[in-house]
C-alpha cells in the first residue's frame, strides 16, 4: 500500500525535478538546510568580529562616515594600555566582578542545597525566588532605582531601622563608597536565582544510593556534604561562575540605569567607559580596540574555564 | 585476551599537549592578573600581550598529540 503511494508520488513529480533532488547527496542536503544559519552567524556574529578587529588599527569616527580612514598600527591599543582611566576602570570591573560571583555563588548554592532537603512547600519557594531573574534589566534597574531613594526609598527605610541612622542619609547611588555595594546588591539580587538553579540541577543529579551507603559507612552530615554533594556538584557550579563571569565582565544595563557610572567614575566599568568612547566621543577605531581587548580577556578566561571543568568532569 | 600493542610516538614528550596547554592556562592566567591588578601600570601594559600570547598558544596546543 505504501509502495503504490510512493510510486503514483515519485509517477506524478516533473521529471527534471526529481532527478535534480535524487542528485543530492545527504551531506548535500545537511548543508542546504544549515546554510541559513550559517550565513546568518557569519553576518551577524564573525563579520562584525572581523570587521571590529580591522577599524581598531585605524582612526574611524562613526559619526564621520566620509572622512578618509587612515591607518595607525597598532597606536589605538598602545594608547588605551597606557591609560590610565582605563585601567582604573579595568579595576573597577574585577571589583565588580569578583563580588558579585562570590556572593551569587555562596547564597546560590545555599539556596540550591536548602531546596533540595526537599521540604514542604519548596516548589512554591523555588518559583518565588526564580522571579527576579525573569524580570527584565530595565525594570529591575528603575524600580531599585526607586528602593535606594533616601527620601522614599524603601531600602534606606530598612536599613534605617536596623542602624537607626536617618534615612535621609542613607544614599546608596551618590555615595561614593555605597555606590558600587548598590550596583553589586541589585546583580546579586536578580542572578542569585540563576546561579541556584544551576546548582540545584547538579544536586538532584546525585544518585540517592552513594549517601546511603554513606549511610551504612556512618558518615556525618559534614562529612557527607565535603565528600559527595561538593565534589559531585562542583562542575555545576563552575558551569554558573563560567556563565557569571563572561556576563558580568560585560555588565552594562544595571550600572548605565543605576549610576550611569557615578558618582565621579567610581562606578564607571568597562562596558561604560567602551560606551562613552565608541557613542559620546565617536572614537570608533579606539573603542573597536578596546573591544577587542576585552574579547581577547574572556576568550581566554574561558577556556582556562572549560579546562578546569573538563578536569573536574574526569575525576 | 587480547594484547593491543600502542604504537610509540615521535612527537616530543615535552611538546605533548597536557604539558603544554598547562603553560598556556599560565601565561592566559598571569595575563588576566596583570590587567586586572591595581598595583603597577606597566603590569597593565603589558597584559594584553600575554593574555594573547597564552590564548595563541593554547589555541594551537590543543591540538597537540596527548
Amino acid at each position: 500500500m505504501l509502495n503504490r503511494t510512493a510510486d503514483s508520488v515519485a509517477r506524478a513529480t516533473p521529471e527534471p525535478l526529481a532527478r535534480k533532488v535524487r542528485g543530492i547527496s545527504d551531506k548535500g542536503l545537511a548543508w542546504l538546510f544549515i546554510s541559513p544559519t550559517i550565513l546568518l552567524l557569519l553576518a551577524i556574529n564573525i563579520f562584525p568580529l572581523f570587521w571590529a578587529i580591522y577599524l581598531s588599527f585605524t582612526n574611524f569616527r562613526a559619526n564621520r562616515p566620509n572622512e578618509v580612514v587612515k591607518n595607525l598600527g597598532l597606536a589605538n591599543y598602545k594608547r588605551i594600555l597606557a591609560d590610565q582611566d582605563i585601567w582604573i576602570a579595568m579595576q573597577t570591573t574585577a571589583h565588580f566582578v569578583f563580588w558579585t560571583i562570590l556572593l551569587q555563588t555562596l547564597i546560590g548554592f545555599t539556596l540550591a542545597w536548602l531546596i533540595d532537603r526537599k521540604f514542604r512547600g519548596h516548589a512554591f519557594w523555588t518559583t518565588i525566588i526564580l522571579v527576579p531573574m525573569m524580570l527584565s534589566p530595565a525594570v529591575v534597574g528603575n524600580f531599585w532605582r526607586f528602593l535606594y531613594e533616601p527620601q522614599i526609598g524603601l531600602f534606606a527605610y530598612a536599613v534605617s531601622f536596623v542602624t537607626g541612622i536617618p534615612a535621609t542619609q542613607i544614599s546608596m547611588l551618590s555615595n561614593v563608597s555605597l555606590a558600587p555595594w548598590s550596583i553589586i546588591i541589585v546583580d546579586t539580587w536578580m542572578w542569585t536565582p540563576y546561579v541556584m538553579l544551576i546548582c540545584l540541577a547538579g544536586l538532584r543529579s546525585i544518585p540517592e544510593y552513594i549517601y546511603e551507603a554513606a549511610e551504612v559507612d556512618r558518615a556525618s552530615n559534614w562529612r557527607q556534604f565535603w565528600s559527595i554533594t561538593l565534589p559531585m556538584a562542583l562542575p555545576f557550579i563552575m558551569l554558573a561562575v563560567l556563565f557569571r563571569g563572561i556576563e558580568n565582565f560585560k555588565m552594562f544595563d544595571m550600572v548605565n540605569l543605576l549610576t550611569g557610572g557615578g558618582p565621579g567614575s567610581t562606578t564607571e566599568v568597562a562596558s561604560i567607559t567602551l560606551k562613552r568612547q565608541a557613542f559620546e566621543s565617536w572614537r570608533t577605531g579606539y573603542s573597536s580596540a578596546f573591544a577587542i581587548i576585552l574579547f581577547v580577556a574572556v576568550f581566554g578566561l574561558a577556556n582556562i574555564y572549560v579546562k578546569a571543568l573538563n578536569k573536574v568532569k574526569q575525576r | 585476551m587480547s594484547l593491543t600493542v600502542k604504537r610509540k610516538s615521535r612527537w616530543p614528550i615535552w611538546a605533548r599537549r597536557g604539558l603544554m596547554e598547562n603553560v598556556a592556562t599560565a601565561i592566559i592566567a598571569i595575563g588576566f592578573l596583570m590587567l586586572f591588578q591595581p598595583f603597577a601600570l606597566a603590569l597593565y601594559t603589558y597584559s594584553f600581550v600575554t593574555m594573547l600570547a597564552g590564548t595563541a598558544m593554547f589555541i594551537i596546543v590543543s591540538k597537540f598529540p596527548e
